[in-house]
């Protein structure tokens, strides 16, 4: 089996260099997304995103297929398990957001072994044969930091908003966040709380801490927080601080509502769900024989106080603020541009 | 009605081995691929720490009790193996041990303070999860060669997680049904104050079994990361849940001292396969979870069909 795709691939990849075109030679090839995590809005989004533009790809006759499958629940073995069956199913290429940079590689190994292209992005997987497209998130907290010392030049006291617990992006961003206070050291991080990413849970740590804190001068944040944070601060009767936001159109339409209120500025940064389509343009451009470099970085999407009314108008409400990637677009990123 | 009562109880032992054979037909049939040494390898890998884990809860089950803290533990395993074992293998040795020890004294509790199994592993379930996220806070960290080549294991003709099923099985079929402490064993979950009154210690007992499922649960947890090739504190959440539904679906009850080792590995093996049916027969992910535990039902209520049938 595994050899019998070895061999198709290889054939594949000879009829790529023969013919040379764009796009007809992954007219057979199958894509599969595998996700391990459906239950927020980033994700739905992103889900929606790789819908659309995979699906229209499949109609274009670019690939033959492309399917999406979820985990039920952000589990390690439940997606190692997928893996392995998307193998069976003989699919050309696998596209994977990870449960765990880690703990997949046995399968992913496996996969590369039988001849699959494994692209990983957003959670990425550190199994040297798949390709990576990751987001800096130290850089997503460190700007954040550079944009306040912009806007507070004389510093202050920081609530930090931190993710879910043990899951590596949080610590990436906090990572970030800890390296933008070590340069910016006017200011300080008072407080630290767990939102894990979603407004309710922000708002209730949030609410849980205030009592014990200092004037807060701003709030730095990991995205999905930022109302929450800014509803606890109403309801505890203080001041609202300078609240960076995630995208997300909830805080948008706050930040907009302040704006127009009372001249509310703040910035709001993501990493933009449609990266989904680029794996997608990535992996359906290494089958079609491109080179890629194993390692990829996506730029985050940041919205500043100029853009505000743009984004939102285009963010559905309950989404997130989103770019989706044409085969242009990540022919660009792939060059390095 | 003695014809009536064999056929039943024939069934109702049969019937792990059958939904099993039903449901590699069903797969075989939409995914031709998997009939295959590397499908059935790719399949059921992962079922052999499922069958590990599936066992320890069956020996917890057995004495009347119910472990939810066996994924968390399996989770530990995992993070202690995938660095202690790596970089120190003594210490990491010393540590395994030290949990299965700890494993017993839960035993131990249960049975001298009288408590409920469920609170107390459930408590535990916290307690393991915070010492694996001390020792390993973000995932990472890398198996044993050892442990990583065993996994890989490549047997002409019969796939590795098959012989590993079977020899499992075997073993504890062996050793718990057909072994006189065994039987002793087994007996502590029935009529425990008879066996008290005949002389056993059932402090003791107790803390066998769940030795015991500490045992399993360790052996859970290092060929999970033979598998995986790294640890995560969550990696093994799941398998509480899976455990306890193996065990049950391959015919053990609540009511204690009825179970079957070799049935217990057959229900975690359905329960692997059941995930890639769902997945070969394209569910969409958000039916997934319901159908996976449609399937659980329809089996357990044949069950309760036949076990209707064994009564009259």
């Amino acid at each position: 089996m595994s050899f019998r795709v070895k061999l198709l691939s290889v054939a594949a990849i000879g009829l790529c260099l023969s013919a040379g075109s764009a796009l007809a030679d992954t007219a057979a090839s199958k894509i599969a997304l595998s996700n391990n995590y459906a239950g927020n809005s980033w994700r739905q989004a992103m889900l929606k995103s790789w819908e659309k533009v995979a699906g229209q790809a499949v109609k274009d006759g670019v690939v033959a297929e492309a399917s999406a499958f979820t985990t039920s629940e952000n589990q390690v073995t439940e997606q190692a398990a997928q893996i392995q069956n998307l193998i069976l199913q003989g699919y050309n290429a696998i596209v994977i957001n990870a449960a765990s940079p880690d703990a997949l590689n046995g399968a992913v190994k496996q996969a590369c072994d039988a001849g699959i292209i494994v692209v990983s992005f957003d959670g990425i997987v550190t199994e040297p044969c798949a390709w990576r497209i990751a987001v800096d998130f130290k850089q997503m907290g460190a700007i954040q930091l550079d944009y306040l010392a912009e806007r507070l030049p004389e510093g202050g006291d920081l609530l930090e908003i931190r993710g879910l617990a043990g899951v590596f992006v949080d610590d990436a961003i906090h990572s970030g966040i800890e390296a933008g206070v070590a340069k910016h050291s006017k200011f300080k991080v008072v407080g630290s709380v767990h939102g894990d990413w979603a407004q309710e849970v922000a708002q209730k740590a949030v609410a849980g801490v205030l009592p014990s804190l200092p004037e807060v001068k701003a709030v730095v944040t990991q995205g999905g927080d930022g109302y929450g944070a800014a509803q606890a601060f109403k309801a505890a009767g203080r001041p609202t601080p300078l609240i960076i936001m995630g995208n997300r159109q909830d805080e948008l339409a706050w930040w907009k509502e302040q704006k127009d209120a009372n001249g509310y500025e703040t910035m709001s940064v993501s990493i933009a769900p449609g990266v989904s389509t680029l794996a997608f343009w990535v992996a359906q451009q290494i089958l079609d024989g491109k080179e890629v470099p194993k390692d990829l970085t996506v730029p985050f999407l940041q919205i500043n106080q100029a853009d505000l009314e743009k984004s939102l108008e285009t963010t559905e409400k309950g989404g997130v603020a989103n770019v989706e990637y044409s085969l242009e677009d990540s022919q660009k990123v792939i060059a390095g541009k | 009605m003695l014809p009536v009562f064999l056929n039943a109880q024939l069934l109702r032992s049969a019937l792990p081995a059958l939904s099993l054979g039903v449901l590699l037909v069903a797969i075989f049939i939409i995914q031709p691929n998997a009939m295959s040494y590397f499908g059935l390898n790719l399949m059921l890998q992962y079922a052999v720490p499922i069958a590990l884990a599936t066992l320890a809860q069956m020996f917890v089950i057995t004495v009347n009790d119910l472990d939810l803290s066996i994924g968390a533990f399996v989770g530990l395993v995992a993070c202690i193996g995938a660095t202690y074992l790596h970089d120190t293998p003594g210490l990491g040795l010393l540590m395994l041990a030290g949990c299965i020890v700890v494993y017993a004294g839960m035993g131990a509790l249960i049975q001298l303070r009288n408590l409920p199994s469920i609170v107390v592993t459930l408590g535990m379930s916290f307690v393991w999860l915070g010492i694996a996220v001390l020792i390993l806070p973000t995932p990472g960290g890398k198996s044993p060669d050892v442990i990583k080549a065993l996994m890989a294991l490549k047997i002409p003709a019969v796939p590795f997680p098959i012989v590993a099923a079977v020899v499992i099985a075997l073993i504890v079929q062996a050793g718990l049904m057909h072994s006189s402490y065994g039987a002793v064993l087994r007996g502590a979950g029935g009529n425990p104050k008879a066996l008290a009154r005949a002389g056993w210690s059932m402090l003791q007992i107790k803390m066998a079994m769940f030795a015991l499922a500490g045992f399993f649960g360790v052996l859970s947890g290092l060929s999970l990361i033979g598998l995986t090739t790294s640890g995560d504190a969550h990696i093994a959440d799941r398998y509480t849940l899976y455990s306890i539904a193996g065990a049950i679906l391959g015919g053990a009850e609540f009511v204690g001292g009825r179970v079957s080792p070799v049935g217990a590995v057959l229900g975690a093996l359905t329960l692997t396969l059941t995930g890639s049916f769902l997945i070969f027969l394209r569910i969409s992910p958000d039916w997934q979870i319901g159908a996976q535990g449609a399937i659980l039902i329809i089996v357990l209520a044949l069950r309760a069909l036949i076990s209707r049938g064994e009564r009259r």
